[in-house]
């Protein structure tokens, strides 16, 4: 049952559906073992957007805070997309490669330890 | 010769039960809708009783004690300038998440008890939640007026009631109750009768009224204890109401559980906030989360759990995950907020020193491994002249609705992710305990109000965060928001404090 | 065993409460908090009317404790001469 409501067969009204964020799509992207961001990002963007900007353009301005930022190795860095992994096509678009609406893109860089080693 | 007293077994009954009448010409089905659809069997209501027995007269009479006691503490703090014997204006902001976190779901637990006594067919369950029902409504009053002596003098308490309908954090404690509501009157009592109060507003009107004692605010540790007078009345209905139900029908026994199951994690996730007023908020410090979780959940709950054995129920699912939870969840909610510090709707600041080692004392095995490191990062920065404001929007977990912040309980720095995919939608959650709530009932959690999704579809004003904060949520930029440093709450204070050793 | 627990504000008349608790429970401990006086006692404890208008030196009514109480732990049962907190384990 996938409600337990005294109306028969209700039915919820899907708040996040795709059609009701005006062209956008959300994309979340969090950052492994980096706890000096609280939570993942959410993002709204066009499906359309390729992941080079996503990557370049779009995460810099909140991830770009961490000191260990400018460090990364993008050659090396790996993704998990839905909790699958995930190797980015750089110039292909989030659509394109599967980036659905509300996907959660993780990435991993192991060789940075965080602030003070401690993850943070 | 003189009336004989009644004894209040005999005017328990003449009060309760002989108040009640036979459905004669009308369906008492029909006069109790609410009460067959959740699948709860109850064969006999007159085997309820309050233990207590009170009846109305009684608890007009003490009632109205209590309230002329309050309100003369109320007249005696506002004449003598209250405000200024608290240990520093860091203090208010605890009262500010307390007004319009807390405050508005005394009024929706008014309107939960008045829903759930008029839905029981049993007259006995129904005089205890209009007694609880309307206890309510005086929590929510006495704490307005309470508090409205600190809007005086304090930013960040003016709007409350608004921000509670708006602001993102708030949709965690609204939708928590939205949830009980929207469900039976059985599962509300379980929701909020057992689970909430039985255990869980312990945890926030003992220890944390307590602390506002120790912290010099007579007003609330007033209002605090006022209102847990009602609560031990309000214990004891969740607790024989749950008794109740596992009595009559064995079938109840493992609805009964679901239910435990899922409140217990949902007010464990919400009482997040309250770890943090404790650790992080009193300047003074009564206890740490950790050790009041460990009397009043591990030790009152166990014991909770232990006598309600005998019925085969056990304690709540992923009772092994809560208890790890202790080490971490305020930690990782305080720096939350103050990494969200110009968007949150009172101030937050880095722990000084002292508190720091408080910290580290109190949290042996965990502070200084996982968490002391974010706030030397945090004052590095600070010392730059760059105090750390997070620049982007949180990804929510769609059943509690708060940030993604909790990590992995065996691995404290990695971020719990879990999701589930309901009709081609993905929906995301903080915690196995979260995504089985969903799991179980997704036509009802689709329909979350999540506010960073409600910002992103435009509904909530902007596109700017600062237009969303300043016209949607009305918060005054610059004095309800960012750090206590430099703030006007901070510059008032020292005016007053001016030559005052 | 569990403990049953209730707690008082820390007032002139909880004093009382107090002293005739500890008196009927001699098992009982006392635990002074900020504001707050906290009982525990092993699986019972009893608060009984006589014991509280002898230390009062006044009549006094078991419902007049939900003045003073802040929280109890346990299953109550309350009649004419006393209050009691029970847990069955």
């Amino acid at each position: 049952m996938p409600v337990h409501a005294i109306t028969p067969d209700y039915k919820g009204e899907v708040k996040d559906r795709f059609e009701n964020f005006h062209g956008n799509q959300v994309v979340y992207v969090g950052w492994d073992h980096h706890l000096m961001f609280c939570a993942a990002f959410a993002y709204p963007l066009p499906p359309e957007t390729t992941f080079r900007t996503l990557r370049d353009d779009v995460m810099p301005e909140a991830f770009s805070l961490h000191p260990e930022w400018d460090k990364i190795n993008w050659e090396t860095t790996t993704w998990l997309l839905d909790g699958e992994p995930f190797v980015p096509q750089l110039d292909v678009s989030l659509k394109d490669q599967g980036i659905g609406h509300k996907s959660l893109l993780r990435f991993q860089t192991p060789e940075l330890k965080g602030y003070k080693s401690a993850g943070v | 010769m003189a009336a004989k007293k009644l004894n209040i077994k005999d005017k328990y009954r003449l009060l309760t039960r002989d108040l009640d009448w036979e459905f004669s010409y009308r369906d008492r089905k029909k006069a109790f809708p609410f009460e067959e659809f959740e699948g709860i069997k109850i064969t006999d209501w007159s085997k309820w009783e309050d233990p207590f027995r009170l009846t109305m007269d009684a608890y007009w009479k003490y009632q109205a004690e209590k309230e002329k006691k309050l309100y003369a503490i109320f007249d005696a703090f506002a004449q003598n300038n209250g405000q200024l014997n608290i240990t520093d204006p860091r203090y208010v902001n605890a009262l500010k998440i307390f007004l319009t976190g807390v405050s508005p779901l005394e009024y929706q637990a008014f309107q939960g008890f008045a829903h759930t006594g008029r839905q029981f067919g049993g007259v006995g369950a129904r005089v205890a939640c209009q007694m609880q029902s309307i206890d309510e409504l005086r929590h929510v009053q006495t704490q307005v007026h309470a508090m409205s002596h600190y809007n005086k003098f304090f930013d960040g308490l003016q709007d409350w009631s608004h921000m509670h309908d708006r602001v993102w954090y708030l949709s965690v404690p609204k939708s928590f109750f939205n949830d009980a509501r929207a469900a039976g009157p059985f599962e509300f009592m379980v929701a909020i009768g057992f689970s909430f109060e039985y255990v869980l507003t312990n945890l926030l009107f003992v220890p944390f009224m307590s602390g506002a004692a120790y912290n010099g605010d007579m007003a609330t540790v007033t209002f605090g204890f006022s209102a847990q007078s009602d609560e031990a009345r309000h214990m004891t209905l969740g607790l024989e109401v749950i008794k109740f139900l596992l009595e009559q029908h064995e079938d109840n026994v493992p609805i009964v559980q679901k239910w435990i199951d899922k409140w217990f994690w949902r007010g464990t996730r919400l009482l997040t906030i309250v770890a943090m007023m404790m650790d992080y908020m009193l300047p003074n410090k009564v206890m740490s989360w950790k050790e009041a979780w460990e009397v009043y959940f591990e030790e009152a709950g166990g014991a909770l759990f232990k006598d309600l054995a005998r019925y085969g129920i056990r304690m709540p699912k992923y009772a092994d995950v809560i208890e790890k939870e202790k080490e971490h969840i305020s930690h990782q909610a305080w720096w939350t907020f103050y990494t969200h510090g110009h968007a949150a709707g009172f101030h937050t600041w880095i722990p000084t020193d002292e508190e720091l080692d408080w910290l580290s004392e109190k949290y042996p095995d965990t502070f200084d491994k996982y968490y002391r490191p974010r706030w030397e990062l945090a004052k590095e920065m600070e010392a730059k002249g760059e105090r750390f404001y997070t620049k982007a929007l949180p990804q929510l977990c769609t059943t509690c609705q708060i940030p993604m912040l909790f990590t992995e309980m065996d691995d404290p720095s990695q971020t719990c992710y879990r999701d589930s995919v309901y009709e081609g939608e993905r929906y995301h959650f903080c915690s196995d305990g979260c995504k089985d709530i969903f799991d179980d009932e997704p036509e009802k959690f689709v329909q979350s109000w999540l506010p960073v999704h409600q910002i992103f579809q435009g509904n909530c004003g902007g596109p700017g965060v600062e237009d969303i904060l300043r016209d949607y949520y009305q918060m005054n930029l610059g004095a309800d928001n960012m750090d206590i440093k430099g703030s006007p709450d901070e510059t008032r204070w020292k005016e007053w404090k001016k030559g005052v050793a | 065993m569990s403990k049953v627990y209730i707690a008082l504000q820390d007032n002139d008349e909880s004093r009382y409460i107090v002293e005739a608790i500890e008196e009927d429970n001699p098992d009982v401990t006392v635990i002074h908090q900020p504001a707050m006086i906290r009982i525990e006692a092993d699986n019972f404890l009893a608060v009984k009317r006589a014991t509280v208008e002898e230390k009062m030196g006044r009549d006094w009514d078991v419902q007049e404790l939900h003045l003073n109480m802040i929280t109890i732990g346990g299953n109550v049962d309350e009649d004419d001469e006393q209050i009691t907190l029970t847990w069955n384990s």
